[in-house]
């Protein structure tokens, strides 16, 4: 066999789930990306249980997506109770 | 032959405005051959289309490399690394967007039309479905087509009231697209 | 007596299989959607509403029931029409083999995409590969025209006396199934006419309440044996059959593919290459730019990969210094490519020539001009007597 090096890390399909099951990276997908207001997050944590790929970082005292994954579904603004997330379009950022 | 790959986001209408595309081709007795590459097939995931046409039956079944012309529906996707990659010297780029460029983005790229295909089609249609739209601008852009014959097309898939819709933004995208040349 | 030229129009590959069978007039159609085939269910039951197709259109939970439906449809006389991919393939496997064991004269379009193992909506010849020992007749087809004629083939081959055999027009998912271009739709009529040489024929075996028959019986020992070696007779004649239908297409509707094989500038060739499905139409254009650079190479488009066309092809490749096979599949146990390994059967009529094996386009992955390119370069070296690599996995020695 002429391949000596592999790009995958096992035997079959599989992939780390330590990783929270983030393995391929849709934040090109987003057309809309959640931004966190760090003054009114009270730190609850319901943004990261609704959010359905789980892409919210635990930073000291607030939530932040994870924008390699996030897809801007926009759930954790809808959730979230104190509204400290607002949805606003990607063509609005330049990173 | 000429290339053409368009780049939107599932749910623009990339596919449909390929698609459109060849039927027009077709119209004007044209060979063509057209589709579509998803990653995943949802809302948002990004899209590529291809549409080939020719005086002869085009025989190549490959997604397009070296297109001629760029057709980008979503204009966050210029900030995608590779959209301009194998793009022909003397290259077109068709691209919904409300501004104009201010600089060259590719060295091969020598002409570009720019239209605010999403106003207007929120204007005309009351929906973000720039796709029309962009058709028109490509035919007066390119002139590889006929405006006649883009409108013509849009009868396969509208009718009624919201093809009457779609053939102004096609018109709208014909008459209101910038053009920008490079040496 | 010519056929119409028919109504150009543009559309998918999906599209260009529910046209051609609606145009076949089944009495039957029972299919169950699966990307990518799903646009052939979708038109069939527009044409169904419209009323341009008078079927009865089974809505079945599943494609294991579909095909179940459509071999007891023809058992009874009728004609009838499914269509499926991979995992729908796989889930009607034992209907599958049913149909072909009862000599029931299905005609299903399968839109070739990777099967069960790992997980992938994506184009791929592994299904076809997978289910080559059902006893069906398989042929494979290159773009949206082909599709639509080669249906109108399939039901005059499948219900012809002297075959009643299922058959299975494959076509790449994706690359072909979603791929617009322009079609003539043949007109109604001459399809009737194309078709109704069968009702010339003697009555092929049916279940009639008049005349009481019982289907599937047991088989017991050497009448096993001879049901068997009538189904592999019926696949041998099922060759010349296909040609025969194939060239009197031609000559009716204006368009022909060549039968069993179509062979593209192989007659004063120094070697060959060999694929079939979508990475023909690209192979045609990369052998006519190696021609311009004075490269003798030659191309055989595999049509009927079951039965496989062993004389066409010993007679195509005889004489040649060397042959590349593209597989878009593997054979697992050989580990190579499975049409390659067909082809090295034919060693002892051949001769004794370098054959190479690619692997390419699994899982979608593009055979683009470069791959075909890299494939002549290979097999052309191999003809001069160079060393050669037996088995390439082209995107996989791409990368390093």
């Amino acid at each position: 066999m002429a391949v000596k090096k592999f790009s995958t890390k096992y035997e079959a399909a599989w992939s780390d789930a330590d990783q929270l099951l983030l393995c391929l990276d849709t934040g090109t997908w987003r057309t809309k990306r959640p931004v966190v207001d760090k003054e009114k997050c009270t730190y609850c944590g319901l943004c990261a249980i609704y959010c359905p790929p789980q892409c919210m970082i635990t930073r000291p005292d607030f939530f932040e997506p994870n924008l390699n994954f996030c897809k801007g579904c926009g759930i954790c603004a809808k959730e979230c109770l104190r509204g400290a997330i607002t949805m606003r379009p990607e063509g609005d950022f330049t990173s | 032959m000429k290339e053409i790959r368009f780049h939107g986001r599932g749910g623009q209408g990339a596919v449909l405005a390929a698609r459109m595309l060849a039927i027009a081709c077709v119209a004007e007795g044209k060979c063509v051959a057209s589709f579509p590459m998803y990653g995943f097939e949802r809302r948002g995931a990004p899209v590529v289309a291809f549409t080939r046409f020719d005086d002869k039956p085009i025989m190549e079944k490959t997604q397009i490399y070296n297109p001629d012309c760029l057709v980008v529906i979503d204009p966050g996707l210029l900030k995608l690394p590779t959209l301009f990659t194998g793009l022909n010297p003397n290259g077109t780029l068709i691209l919904n967007s409300a501004k104009a460029f201010e600089k060259q983005p590719n060295e091969n790229l020598k002409l570009a039309g720019v239209v605010n295909a999403t106003q207007i089609a929120v204007e005309e249609v009351g929906r973000d479905v720039p796709n029309t739209c962009l058709l028109g601008a490509f035919a007066a852009v390119t002139a590889w087509v006929t405006l006649k014959s883009v409108q013509a097309s849009l009868s396969e898939y509208f009718s009624g009231d919201i093809l009457k819709k779609n053939l102004r933004c096609v018109e709208r995208g014909y008459n209101e697209v910038k053009v920008t040349k490079w040496q | 007596m010519k056929a119409k030229q028919g109504e150009l129009k543009v559309m998918t590959g999906n599209s260009a299989a529910a046209y051609g069978a609606m145009l076949c007039r089944p009495d039957v159609v029972a299919s169950y959607p699966i990307t990518p085939q799903t646009e052939v269910v979708e038109q069939l039951s527009r044409f169904h509403a419209d009323g341009t197709l008078e079927a009865e259109m089974i809505e079945v939970e599943g494609e294991n029931s579909a095909m179940n439906a459509v071999a007891a449809a023809t058992l009874a006389g009728g004609r009838a029409f499914t269509a499926t991919s991979s995992w729908g393939l796989v889930y009607m496997y034992d209907a599958v083999l049913q149909a072909a064991g009862f000599r029931a004269p299905v005609v299903m379009a399968n839109v070739n995409r990777e099967t069960p193992g790992i997980l992938a909506v994506s184009s791929g010849q592994q299904d076809m590969i997978q289910t080559r020992d059902t006893g069906w007749i398989q042929v494979i087809v290159e773009n949206s025209q082909e599709i639509l004629d080669t249906i109108i083939m399939a039901f005059r081959l499948a219900e012809d006396y002297d075959i009643q055999l299922p058959v299975m027009v494959n076509y790449d998912g994706f690359y072909i199934s979603y791929l617009a271009e322009g079609v003539r739709i043949p007109a109604r009529e001459d399809v009737d006419r194309f078709l109704s040489v069968l009702k010339t024929q003697p009555q092929r075996t049916i279940m009639d309440p008049t005349r009481p028959i019982g289907a599937g019986s047991h088989g017991l020992m050497t009448e096993f044996m001879e049901l068997r070696y009538r189904h592999c007779a019926a696949l041998d004649r099922a060759k010349k059959k296909f040609d025969d239908i194939d060239k009197d297409y031609g000559d009716f509707f204006g368009r022909s593919y060549g039968g069993q094989i179509e062979e593209y500038r192989t007659e004063d060739a120094d070697f060959v290459i060999l694929t079939s499905g979508s990475a023909v139409g690209t192979s045609r254009t990369v052998v006519d730019a190696k021609r311009t650079e004075g490269v003798k190479v030659g191309l055989i488009k595999l049509r009927m990969f079951r039965p496989f066309p062993q004389e066409k092809l010993i007679k195509a490749i005889k004489g040649k210094k060397a042959v590349g096979v593209i597989d878009r599949s593997v054979n697992f146990g050989w580990n190579c490519g499975p049409i390659y390994s067909e082809l090295r059967a034919l060693t002892p009529e051949i001769g004794n020539i370098p054959i190479l094996s690619f692997i390419d386009g699994l899982a979608s992955i593009d055979i683009t001009k470069p791959h075909i390119e890299r494939v002549i370069d290979d097999v052309a070296n191999a003809a001069k007597g160079k060393p050669y690599q037996a088995v390439t996995w082209i995107p996989l020695e791409e990368r390093e």
